[in-house]
C-alpha cells in the first residue's frame, strides 16, 4: 500500500501539463448521464407495471413522475460535474436505479397495504410520499456533502471528533428516555423528533468508520512495527490499539444492548476487513472470526432474543406460530417460492403478506414480483456499486482515502449480504434494511452521505495529477543557467 | 401480461450489462495505467515477464547506469531536474521523454537541436520502444530491458 501508485502521473510532466489532456483523462460524465437515463427508464416502466397489474389508471402522469426522478437525478449529476468531474460514472446510475426500484416497489406495497385497510375499514399512512420526501433531503445531503468536502483528506482533521460524536450517536437512544427514544420492533434504536423517527447509528456508522481509517492510517507503522509477539502474532502495544479496541467495545456493547443485531454484525465485519486492509496481516481476520464465534456463543447464551432469532433461522416453520418466531421468514420464503426463477410480474404478487415487506424485508418482495432473474439483477447492480468503490479506493493515491473507501464499499456489500442473507435464510435474520431499496429515512440518508465520500475518493483517483513533482525544481542562478546549445558541426 | 414481465426483466439486465461495459471499458483507465484502447488484450496475451524493467545507458559518459522503471514517465536531458541527466555536448537542455501508455514506453523527442534516434530512424513523433533496441541521444545510447 506504501509503494506508490505507478502510472499515476501519467505521461504528463510537471512543466507541460497545465491543460489537461482529454483523452488521457476522460471524466466520462456523458456514460454517467446516459446510464442515469436509462436508469429512469427502468424505473419509468417498473412503475408503468405496477400501475397496469394493480388495475391503477395508466395515465401520462407516469411520464411525468419519470421525467421528474430523472430530474432529481439530473441535479446531483450536475453537481457532480461541477464539484467531482472526475468522479467514478457507474456509482451515481447505480444508486439511482436501486432507490427507484425501491421507490416502486414501496409504493407497490402502499397500494395493497391499503387495499387490506380498507377492507379492515381503517386508514392508514402511505409510506411513499415520506420516501420520495426523504429521498430529496437525501440527495440534499448528497450535495452539501459534495460540496463541503473538496478534498476527502480534510476529514482526517476531525477524525477524533467524528470517532466522539459517532458514539454519542450510536449512545444516544440508549440513554434517552422512552419518550423520545421509544423501542419499536423490540430494538431501542430510534429517535422521534417530530412527526419523524431518525435511527441516529446509521450515520455513526461513517463517522466511525471515518474515526478509524484516519486512526489506523495515522498509527498504521506502530501497529506493524512496535509489539510483543505472542503466539507467532505481531500483537500492537495496548496504548497504539487503546482507541480501536474502546471504540469497537463501547460500539458492539450499545449495540448489543439495543439488541441491534445487524449493525453489530456490520461494524464488526467493517472494522475487521480495514484493520485487515491496514496491516495486511491475516492474522487479524482469523483472530477476528475467533472473537465473532466466541462473541456470537456468549450472545446466544446471554440473550433470548438471539436465540430466538437462531431458532427461526434453523426452522422458521417450527416457529410459525409464536410471537417474534419464524412467521415473518416463513413468509418471506413462500414469496420467494411463489416468486421462483421469473417471478409473479410487478404488482401481481402479494408481498404484503410479509411483516415488514418494506423495510428489512423488501428483497423478499422483489423476490418474489421479479423472481430470481430479477433479484439477481438487483444484487449485481448493489456489486457493481462495491466494485467501483473498491476500484477507487485501489486507484486513489493516499492510504486515507483506500482505507476509507474500502471500508465504505464493505460496509454497502456487507449491508446487502446480512439483509438479503437473513431474508433467504442463509444466515440468521438480523434487522437491518437494504440500502437505497429500503423504506426508511435515516438508511436512506446514511447511504447517500456514503456514495458522496465515494465518489468523492473516485474523483480523487481519477483526477489527473497536476503539478505533483515528486520534489520541487532547483532554481539554478541565472549565471550557472544552461545554455542550450543550438549547433555544433561534427 | 407475461410479455412485460419477460420485458422487464430484460431491460434490468440491459442496465447490468451496460454498467457492466463501463466497467470493462476503463478496466485500466482508472489507475491511468492505460490511455490507448487497445492496450487491453495485448496486455493479457501472455507478455508477462517481458515488460521493461530498466532503463539502461549503454554507451557514453554515463554507460553502466540503471534507473528502475516504475510508471512515471522518463525525462532525459542536461537540466539538472531531469531524471537521467545527460552529461552530453549533444543533447539539450530536455532532450527526450520516455512514457508509459498503457503497458508500453513510448520515445518522444522534446523538440532537441541533434534529435533523437530509435535505432536508426530519427523520432519525430512518439514512438513506441521495443525491449533491446537502441535509443541513442548525442552520444548516449540507452535500452529497455525487463
Amino acid at each position: 500500500m506504501s509503494s506508490p501508485v505507478q502510472g499515476a502521473v501519467g505521461p504528463t510532466t510537471g512543466q507541460s501539463n497545465a491543460g489537461v489532456n482529454p483523452a488521457a483523462a476522460p471524466t466520462r460524465r456523458g456514460t454517467e448521464l446516459l446510464l442515469l437515463g436509462f436508469a429512469a427508464i427502468v424505473v419509468s416502466a417498473a412503475l408503468m407495471l405496477v400501475e397496469a397489474n394493480q388495475e391503477q389508471q395508466l395515465t401520462f402522469r407516469i411520464f411525468w413522475y419519470g421525467l421528474a426522478f430523472l430530474g432529481l437525478f439530473g441535479i446531483a449529476h450536475v453537481a457532480v460535474r461541477r464539484f467531482a468531474p472526475y468522479a467514478d460514472p457507474l456509482i451515481l446510475p447505480c444508486v439511482a436505479l436501486l432507490n427507484g426500484l425501491g421507490l416502486v416497489m414501496i409504493y407497490r406495497i402502499d397500494l395493497a397495504m391499503t387495499e387490506v385497510a380498507l377492507r379492515a375499514g381503517k386508514q392508514i399512512n402511505n409510506d411513499v410520499p415520506r420516501q420520495i420526501l426523504w429521498t430529496t433531503v437525501a440527495l440534499g445531503l448528497f450535495l452539501a456533502v459534495l460540496v463541503v468536502v473538496k478534498d476527502h483528506r480534510t476529514l482526517t482533521k476531525y477524525h477524533y471528533t467524528f470517532g466522539l460524536v459517532g458514539l454519542v450517536l450510536l449512545a444516544l437512544p440508549a440513554l434517552l428516555p422512552s419518550a423520545i427514544a421509544p423501542t419499536i420492533n423490540g430494538a431501542k434504536i430510534w429517535l422521534k423528533v417530530g412527526p419523524f423517527s431518525l435511527q441516529p447509528g446509521e450515520f455513526s456508522k461513517i463517522l466511525l468508520l471515518v474515526f478509524f481509517a484516519a486512526f489506523l492510517v495515522a498509527k498504521r507503522d506502530l501497529f506493524m512495527a512496535a509489539g510483543r509477539r505472542v503466539l507467532g502474532i505481531d500483537l500492537p502495544r495496548a496504548r497504539d490499539l487503546g482507541p480501536v479496541v474502546f471504540a469497537w467495545a463501547c460500539s458492539l456493547g450499545v449495540l448489543v444492548f439495543q439488541k441491534d443485531l445487524g449493525t453489530s454484525l456490520l461494524f464488526f465485519g467493517t472494522i475487521l476487513v480495514m484493520l485487515y486492509v491496514a496491516t495486511e496481516r491475516g492474522i487479524w481476520v482469523g483472530l477476528g472470526l475467533t472473537l465473532f464465534v466466541g462473541g456470537a456463543v456468549v450472545a446466544y447464551k446471554l440473550f433470548t432474543h438471539v436465540q430466538q432469532r437462531v431458532a427461526n433461522w434453523f426452522d422458521p416453520l417450527a416457529t410459525y406460530a409464536q410471537a417474534g418466531g419464524g412467521y415473518q421468514i416463513a413468509q418471506a420464503l413462500f414469496g420467494l417460492g411463489t416468486g421462483g426463477v421469473g417471478g409473479t410480474g410487478l404488482g401481481a404478487g402479494r408481498p404484503e403478506l410479509v411483516p415488514l415487506a418494506n423495510t428489512d424485508f423488501i428483497a423478499a418482495a422483489i423476490g418474489e414480483e421479479l423472481g430470481f432473474i430479477g433479484l439477481a439483477a438487483l444484487l449485481m447492480v448493489y456489486t457493481v456499486l462495491a466494485l467501483r468503490g473498491m476500484r477507487s479506493a485501489l486507484a486513489v493515491r493516499d492510504t486515507f482515502g483506500k482505507l476509507l473507501g474500502g471500508g465504505l464499499s464493505f460496509l454497502l456489500i456487507m449491508q446487502v449480504f446480512v439483509v438479503v442473507g437473513g431474508v433467504t435464510k442463509l444466515i440468521p435474520m438480523t434487522g437491518i434494511t437494504a440500502p437505497f431499496l429500503s423504506y426508511g429515512g435515516s438508511s436512506l440518508l446514511a447511504n447517500y452521505v456514503l456514495v458522496a465520500i465515494l465518489l468523492r475518493i473516485s474523483d480523487a483517483a481519477r483526477r489527473p495529477q497536476t503539478g505533483s513533482r515528486p520534489r520541487p525544481v532547483p532554481q539554478a542562478p541565472i549565471a550557472e543557467a544552461h545554455t542550450v546549445m543550438v549547433e555544433r558541426p561534427t | 401480461m407475461q410479455l412485460t414481465r419477460a420485458g422487464f426483466l430484460a431491460l434490468l439486465w440491459l442496465f447490468v450489462l451496460a454498467a457492466l461495459r463501463v466497467v470493462r471499458s476503463d478496466l485500466y483507465a482508472a489507475s491511468g495505467l492505460r490511455v490507448a484502447v487497445p492496450g487491453f488484450r495485448k496486455s493479457v496475451a501472455g507478455k508477462r515477464g517481458k515488460v521493461p524493467r530498466q532503463l539502461v545507458v549503454t554507451h557514453g559518459a554515463l554507460a553502466g547506469t540503471r534507473i528502475t522503471l516504475d510508471g512515471r514517465p522518463i525525462l532525459m536531458g542536461r537540466a539538472d531536474d531531469s531524471t537521467l541527466v545527460l552529461d552530453d555536448d549533444y543533447a539539450s537542455t530536455r532532450h527526450a521523454r520516455l512514457s508509459l501508455r498503457g503497458t508500453d514506453w513510448y520515445v518522444e523527442d522534446l523538440g532537441s537541436t541533434n534529435g533523437t534516434y530509435l535505432d536508426r530512424a530519427k523520432v519525430t513523433q512518439p514512438l513506441r520502444v521495443p525491449l533491446g533496441v537502441p535509443i541513442r541521444i548525442g552520444k548516449t545510447v540507452i535500452e529497455l530491458r525487463s
